[in-house]
């Protein structure tokens, strides 16, 4: 019988310290983390939002943390301990079948892209594998007033009728849409980073290059080239998913760059500006845009955006005159 | 003489009748955690099947993020708990050599995890999912209920044990018990909401991801390594003191390395780094315990020819071995960058959750379900599901590690992210194919299992002939 006490007891006495100090403590110790400055709870809408996005299992596929790693940069900064104060559930997630969503709102504030891609993905973005949430939509005759009806590529658009989102979908987006990050307070990068080994293992520090008043690695050395590659990958990643890889954009939602007026101007002032800083409601061949455009000039450096603005002059049979990145950065000075 | 005769007579029906009792606990135990296993793999299929053609199936109750779970959690809670429970049982009455302690409390444990395991699936399917947060997903009342069937578990097992016959207890009960109970604290700790806020509910995901893994699965499917691999070689386990070490250093060093599940993220450093000492420290049980199951195979390698259950209880082990030493490297600072949010997790906790518990499982099954129910599956049967099994689960797990990397290079390269999703393609349709063959040798154990429960008496040794065997475990 003793020995039965001692394994029972002994172990589970063991097990229970070492839950105690590994779970319930942590736990404890880190529930009461501070919400970082300008980290705000949602509102009730975007509460409900959040609730279907846990309902339908969203970050199965999609992580809410950006690691301070070089690789995470395109998803925002690194996520900061007081950034979770109002998450409960935490989505953190372990998968990243599909992007990071923890500056989706940043990242694409466009309602029209979110609802159309939410609707079924591959009209914006052929390749992706996310599954269609189209029973969050219905079809009607005609869109209720105030209601604007998602527009459709014509492959995905219903046989007659309009589609509307319902209200599962509406908070999900107002969700989504409040998903950004508040800046660091400049400085906090080093003092707040959770990971102090880790900024500036890659050569740069992954938190600076997105602090967002900077100019980030602004290498515009004289007479650097365009690259080719690079230009496709980064419009790929920043631009597709609205302009499509066609440059045709989506009729009714995106306007095309394919034959775009400010595209192919010999002044690419325009057009620099547009990425730098990006538009809102933009008339292209008489035709107005309601999307928003999201500003580029935060992410990403000068090089970059004369790299994509460059690929956007020379593709799909446009003739403008490639920009450098000097020109970019006259650009971004004169607007501060 | 004639009086004693006749009350050996009485002893034999009552032993015999203790024996069937058992065997139909044993039985029933095996059969719902098959039914489950065939629902969990089919729901897996039906996922994989999704990577290639995203709008089969669509609507709210067949979406990926509602089946995803349903998968895991069958797998978990359905497949592998009960399945290990019955194992548990038969190994705890056997090694005491005594009748379990109550046969109603072991029918009203397995009504109970087949009501969660149930009610979990359809709450799931619903949208109820409590916080996507890994391996907890049910809304936690019926986490309650599988709490219950713990507790039920634990108290039986501990009532068997307390009333062996023999001086020692037998290592695999060491292990069980411990199981149960330290899955009990699991529970506890994972419902409680009083610690569990914004960045203290990370930190418990952590905990709660890899204990319910570790603490649990772990510690049953070594109890049935320690008590098949000398019954099927009918001989000793090499040594029962590097048993007794492994299941202390594991106790002590498992529950510390649950945070390297979140490395680079804001959990506190200190955390993380401990989490990742630790994983370094479980080579101590995890070699520990291999190397006494393959020690205790020793010179006997080619018995495994000859007998089914033991390869599956070999490949248990390597997959025990591969996939605990795996995970060890994974939690390495400088692999994780690669791997770490890839689809390499998705084949690591194939490699573990199948590789090793569920070939141990089925290695247990193979070897103890016919001796309890004096009935055998067929040769071919064996072989089928022996192949398929290994052949699918080394397709699925190699192309999810191949895929997996590729797929964090691409993010390091600074490549467009929908170039990680495209090259996952092929690796996503090379998992599929393993998935399928896996799901079809799940359909040829299920017909196994048939035919040791429900089928007809065949060769199998005599329940009268098992003291003897006993002995040698």
């Amino acid at each position: 019988m003793n020995k039965l006490v001692l394994i029972v007891g002994g172990s589970t006495l063991i097990y229970a310290v070492l839950a105690v100090m590994m779970g319930v403590l942590p736990g404890m110790e880190l529930s009461r983390t501070p919400p970082g400055p300008g980290v705000e709870s949602l509102t009730a809408p975007q509460t409900e939002g959040r609730d279907v996005y846990v309902a339908n299992g969203c970050s199965y596929c999609h992580t809410q943390q950006v690691r301070p790693l070089p690789q995470d940069k395109v998803f925002g900064r690194p996520s900061a301990p007081g950034d979770f104060a109002y998450q409960t559930p935490e989505l953190l997630g372990s998968e990243r079948t599909g992007p990071d969503l923890t500056n989706i709102g940043v990242r694409q504030p466009s309602t029209v892209w979110q609802y159309i891609h939410l609707y079924n993905p591959r009209a914006v973005v052929p390749e992706s594998v996310m599954p269609a949430f189209d029973w969050m939509f219905r079809v009607v005759d005609q869109a209720p007033p105030g209601v604007t009806p998602l527009a459709l590529p014509k492959a995905y658009a219903p046989g007659h009728g309009v589609v509307v989102p319902t209200h599962d979908a509406e908070v999900l987006l107002a969700y989504l849409l409040a998903l950004k990050q508040p800046a660091l307070p400049s400085g906090a990068d080093e003092t707040g980073s959770a990971m102090p080994g880790i900024t500036g293992t890659s050569g740069s520090s992954p938190a600076a290059t997105t602090t967002p008043a900077g100019a980030p690695e602004s290498v515009a050395a004289p007479g650097e080239g365009y690259d080719a590659t690079k230009g496709q990958a980064l419009f790929t990643a920043n631009c597709a998913a609205c302009h499509q890889a066609t440059g045709e954009g989506l009729p009714g939602a995106f306007p095309p760059l394919k034959g775009n007026a400010a595209v192919n101007d010999a002044d690419a002032t325009t057009h620099i500006k547009v990425v730098l800083h990006g538009l809102q409601g933009s008339n292209v061949g008489g035709i107005v845009y309601s999307s928003p455009m999201p500003p580029f000039g935060n992410i990403l450096s000068d090089t970059d955006i004369a790299n994509i603005i460059d690929y956007e002059r020379r593709s799909w049979g446009n003739h403008g005159v490639p920009v450098t990145a000097q020109q970019v950065a006259a650009e971004r000075a004169r607007a501060k | 003489m004639a009086k004693e005769a006749s009350l050996t007579v009485s002893q034999m029906t009552l032993q015999e009748a203790d024996d069937r009792k058992l065997a139909s606990i044993f039985s029933a135990y095996t059969v719902a955690a098959t039914l489950w296993l065939l629902f969990a793999t089919a729901v897996g299929i039906l996922l994989a099947y999704k990577f290639g053609a995203p709008d089969f199936g669509s609507g709210a109750w067949l979406t990926f993020g509602r089946l995803r779970p349903i998968h895991t959690n069958a797998t978990f809670y359905g497949w592998a708990s009960v399945a290990l429970v019955g194992l548990a049982y038969y190994v705890a009455a056997r090694s005491s050599r005594i009748s379990l302690y109550s046969v109603k409390l072991a029918w009203i444990g397995l009504a109970l995890f087949n009501v969660a395991a149930l009610a979990g699936t359809i709450a799931l399917d619903l949208g109820y999912n409590d916080g996507n947060l890994e391996y907890r997903e049910w809304p936690w009342p019926i986490r309650l209920i599988f709490l219950a069937a713990l507790v039920v578990t634990a108290w039986n097992l501990i009532g068997t044990v307390a009333r062996r016959s023999t001086e020692d207890i037998y290592l695999s009960n060491w292990y069980t018990i411990g199981g149960v109970l330290w899955t009990c604290i699991i529970a506890v700790v994972a419902i409680l909401p009083w610690y569990q806020y914004g960045l203290g509910q990370v930190s418990v995901s952590g905990y709660y991801m890899h204990n319910a893994v570790g603490m649990w699965f772990t510690p049953l499917a070594l109890g049935i390594f320690y008590y098949a691999l000398p019954k099927l070689l009918s001989r000793p386990i090499y040594s029962y003191a590097l048993g007794v070490f492994a299941f202390w250093t594991n106790l002590v060093f498992y529950p510390i390395i649950g945070a390297h599940h979140f490395l680079f993220s804001p959990l506190p450093w200190w955390l993380q780094t401990t989490a990742i000492v630790f994983s370094v420290a479980m080579l101590v049980p995890v070699w520990g315990g291999s190397a006494n199951f393959l020690l205790t195979m020793r010179g006997r390698l080619r018995d495994l020819v000859h007998s089914y259950p033991l390869m599956f209880i070999f490949v248990g082990v390597i997959g025990y071995l591969i996939g605990s030493t795996q995970g060890t490297f994974e939690a390495f600072r400088s692999l994780q960058e690669v791997w770490h949010l890839t689809n390499f997790t998705v084949g690591h906790s194939h490699l573990t959750m199948y590789g090793f518990v569920t070939f141990a499982i089925w290695g247990g099954v193979y070897a103890l379900l016919p001796l309890a129910t004096g009935k055998e599956p067929g040769q071919l049967g064996l072989t089928l599901h022996f192949w398929m099994a290994v052949v699918g689960g080394f397709i699925y797990v190699i192309s999810l590690s191949i895929g997996g990397t590729i797929q964090g290079l691409d993010w390091m390269h600074g490549l467009p992210f929908i170039r990680s999703v495209v090259d996952m393609r092929s690796y996503y349709v090379w998992r599929g194919v393993g998935g399928l063959l896996m799901f079809l040798s799940h359909v040829v154990f299920a017909w196994n299992v048939l035919r040791m429960t429900y089928g007809r008496a065949g060769k199998a040794a005599p329940l009268a002939s098992l003291p003897a065997e006993e002995a040698a475990a």
